[in-house]
């Protein structure tokens, strides 16, 4: 299968306006951003972007030569599969009544979703994993009726160096 | 100290000389202080002209032009300037008034998004917060502009700010954590550049405008003479190899000369140096020189491979990276005695294309002027470094191609953004930062009529330039487009050679006013003109408008399908 998607994980210096001069780039060059995660790092003056690029409207290294331009954008590194550990989260509020409930909770079950609210007819879920696992589970709640969605984007970080001890094997769940 | 003050302190440290600028609300409290400064400033009458004037200056200079204007409609206005900087790579450091930081997002009056706005178009900007931030966002933002590719930024100052007392100081060192400074050239890479060089059969150099931005035509010249390669030079490198030297070819491109243009596309090494495979010259990209090998040297890593694959990618310095590619043909022509390929069968198919194919146009003794016959006569009336600033259309084609340009920083025009009314603000800007060196505008009568006013800033600073018209009463490119591709179906094309009237004009703006309608008054007309010193001068030709500028590849077609001239495009006459 053809690579669709890359991942970049862009450090910026975490100041104002950093996020539209990022997709301001983006937009003025013809590229499209698939996903987009920003948050604060262990340095508060940095924040870090997860960006997840379309791979068709551009070849990488072009994105990536012209966000090294940006002055408030100081590191950007690709990670590709099988280099990074990524996760998405996502929020789900599905239709489910006392005749299917139990099949919907069976399924949040499988996933280790965790149920975060309950209504009589509906009940919202919160599923953490790979972006491969959430697509699974979001397709097998979909017959039930989806009425509210919001999916984080990717975040990812560089898996450690081969070499390095690991201290412990955290298990991937699902 | 003042923020305002501590502003106006901070661009003298950074060795401003001239700034260009009109006050109004916001900036006010910066003005104060530039009474007591050492800094010239020119008033303009059009924000729009204080732009391409320091871009003028800087052109002429390779000092950073420095611009300041209010907020709002002021800032709005210089927009343009700031886009045509960002295309051409021209340092510009623009200071915007901006209302109080306290009414910043109420739509306040002569209130807008400037860096929202400007982030496009500028390497980078910044609205200042604090008026403590100011001596170190002066020196980053003068820092970023002149270091790697030059570039345009902006500083925001807002009203408060400026009125804020703070602690003077003086920065050591910027701090840009995700700045970084070019890199010196790769020696395998430039090792690599001197075999394919040697290799090669049909090398071509293609400069471009970083060679200028880089000072290096004299590492050019000498990276040529080594190898014995031919250069083309375009629009933004005329000057940059003398063309009066046996290599130059002249300009490659949309109008280039079909020496220059057949040449790349025959070539086996294509040597682009400071140049960015932009679309007017290389007409249909993938039809363009395909048999070529390519060498790209550029110091902006994102243009290597941005439009062609480069087998060679050089991101450095321009002259930093001819010298090691010049000393690694040195060195592998000394250590393995190796020698380039025969070119003599090259260079007499360039030579017999240069007989065959000059460019031409003919000048009747009592025939309608011809815009390329006024050039000619102002190219020989005129010192050799005489300081030719264009505007965008086809005077400026002809300029590039008819004015032998034999020294680096003597033609100033606007190539990427294709800026109308360009030349008289930045003949302005590059005679001020010239005094000494005759400065010609070559402008269209469409484009000066954009930017005329700041003739009257000229005559009042007592900037002495000249302008020549070329007035065919058309918006002539777009005519010769219309006549070319559209049928013949001129649609708002037709200016008028009379109105307005450029003599009284020019007159009215504190200038010489001069007309010409025929051949044989050309000549004494620029003689009367160069030797007025006190003021501006402007001279009306009245050309034929029939005139259209060839060769010419037509938009998006391959450089092989170029037309030479009216019998073989379709509607010439």
């Amino acid at each position: 299968m053809p690579v669709r998607h890359h991942i970049l994980s862009v450090l910026v210096e975490n100041r104002a306006g950093v996020l539209s001069r990022v997709a301001g780039l983006f937009s003025r060059r013809g590229f499209n951003i698939f996903s987009l995660a920003v948050s604060p790092t262990d340095d508060e003056r940095f924040s870090r972007m997860t960006i997840v690029v379309d791979a068709e409207s551009a070849p990488i290294e072009q994105v990536m030569r012209q966000l090294d331009k940006l002055i408030n954008v100081v590191h950007i590194k690709e990670l590709s599969e099988g280099e990074a550990v990524e996760r998405e989260l996502m929020l789900a509020t599905v239709r489910a009544d006392s005749s299917n409930r139990g099949q919907v909770t069976e399924l949040a079950a499988i996933f280790e979703a965790r149920i975060l609210d309950v209504g009589p007819d509906a009940l919202t879920l919160m599923v953490a994993g790979s972006p491969d696992k959430i697509d699974s589970i979001e397709q097998l709640l979909r017959p039930f009726g989806i009425t509210g969605l919001q999916r984080t984007g990717r975040i990812a970080l560089p898996k450690i160096p081969r070499g390095t001890v690991r201290l412990a094997a955290v298990p991937e769940s699902a | 100290m003042t923020g305002a003050q501590a502003l106006i302190r901070s661009l003298e440290m950074e060795g401003t000389e001239v700034m260009f600028g009109l006050p109004g609300g916001a900036i006010l409290p910066v003005y104060d202080p530039l009474l007591e400064s050492s800094i010239r400033h020119i008033l303009v009458r059009h924000e729009q002209g204080a732009g391409h004037m320091a871009e003028g200056y800087a052109h002429a200079t390779g000092r950073p032009g420095v611009a300041m204007v209010t907020s709002g409609p002021a800032a709005t206005n210089i927009v343009t300037p700031l886009c045509d900087a960002m295309l051409d790579s021209i340092p510009l450091v623009v200071v915007t008034g901006q209302v109080p930081l306290s009414a910043i997002g109420t739509d306040a009056f002569q209130e807008c998004d400037t860096t929202g706005i400007t982030m496009p178009v500028t390497k980078h900007n910044w609205l200042i917060q604090n008026a403590s931030d100011i001596p170190m966002v002066v020196r980053e933002a003068f820092h970023v502009a002149t270091t790697g590719r030059p570039g345009p930024v902006l500083v925001d100052v807002p009203k408060d700010i400026a009125n804020q007392t703070m602690e003077w100081y003086w920065p050591d060192a910027v701090d840009l954590p995700g700045f970084r400074a070019p890199q010196p050239p790769d020696p395998g890479l430039a090792r690599e550049a001197a075999r394919l060089i040697l290799a090669a059969e049909r090398p071509v150099i293609y400069a471009g405008g970083g060679i200028l931005k880089a000072r290096a035509a004299e590492a050019l010249r000498r990276l040529a003479e080594l190898t014995g390669i031919h250069v083309v030079t375009t629009l933004m490198a005329r000057g940059a190899f003398p063309d009066d030297h046996p290599l130059a070819l002249g300009m490659p491109g949309m109008h280039g000369n079909y020496t220059a243009v057949t040449a790349m596309q025959r070539s086996d090494l294509l040597i682009a140096l400071g140049s960015r495979f932009d679309d007017r010259v290389t007409g249909k990209v993938p039809a363009f020189a395909p048999g070529a090998k390519i060498i790209h040297v550029d110091i902006d890593p994102a243009e290597l491979g941005k439009v062609r694959y480069a087998d060679v990618g050089i991101a450095a310095d321009c002259r930093a990276a001819i010298a090691a590619i010049t000393a690694a043909v040195e060195a592998e022509l000394a250590e393995t005695a190796t020698v380039a390929p025969d070119r003599a069968d090259w260079n007499a198919t360039l030579a017999g294309w240069q007989a065959a194919h000059p460019l031409a146009y003919d000048q009747e003794d009592d025939g309608p002027l011809k815009p390329q016959f006024c050039i000619e006569q102002l190219r020989d009336h005129t010192p050799d470094d005489t300081i030719v600033v264009s505007g965008v259309g086809q005077h400026q084609m002809w300029t590039s191609q008819y004015w032998k340009f034999n020294h680096p920083y003597t033609f100033v025009n606007s190539g990427g953004l294709g800026t109308m009314g360009f030349a008289v603000p930045a003949a302005v800007g590059a005679k001020v930062g010239k005094p000494d060196r005759m400065v010609w505008a070559i402008d269209g009568d469409g484009c000066f009529q954009m930017t005329a006013q700041e003739l009257v800033t000229a005559s009042a600073e007592r900037v002495p330039i000249k302008v020549a018209i070329l007035n065919n009463a058309y918006l002539g490119m777009v005519r010769q487009w219309q006549e070319l591709f559209y049928k013949e179906r001129y649609s708002e094309v037709y200016l008028s050679p009379d109105l307005p009237d450029y003599v009284k004009w020019a007159e009215a703006m504190g200038c010489v006013g001069l007309r010409v309608d025929n051949p044989e008054d050309v000549a004494p007309t620029i003689e009367k003109a160069n030797a007025v010193d006190d003021r501006p001068v402007v001279i009306d030709f009245r050309v034929d408008y029939r005139e259209k500028v060839y060769p010419m590849v037509a938009a998006g077609t391959s450089n092989d399908d170029i037309i030479l001239g009216p019998a073989e495009g379709e509607g010439g006459h």
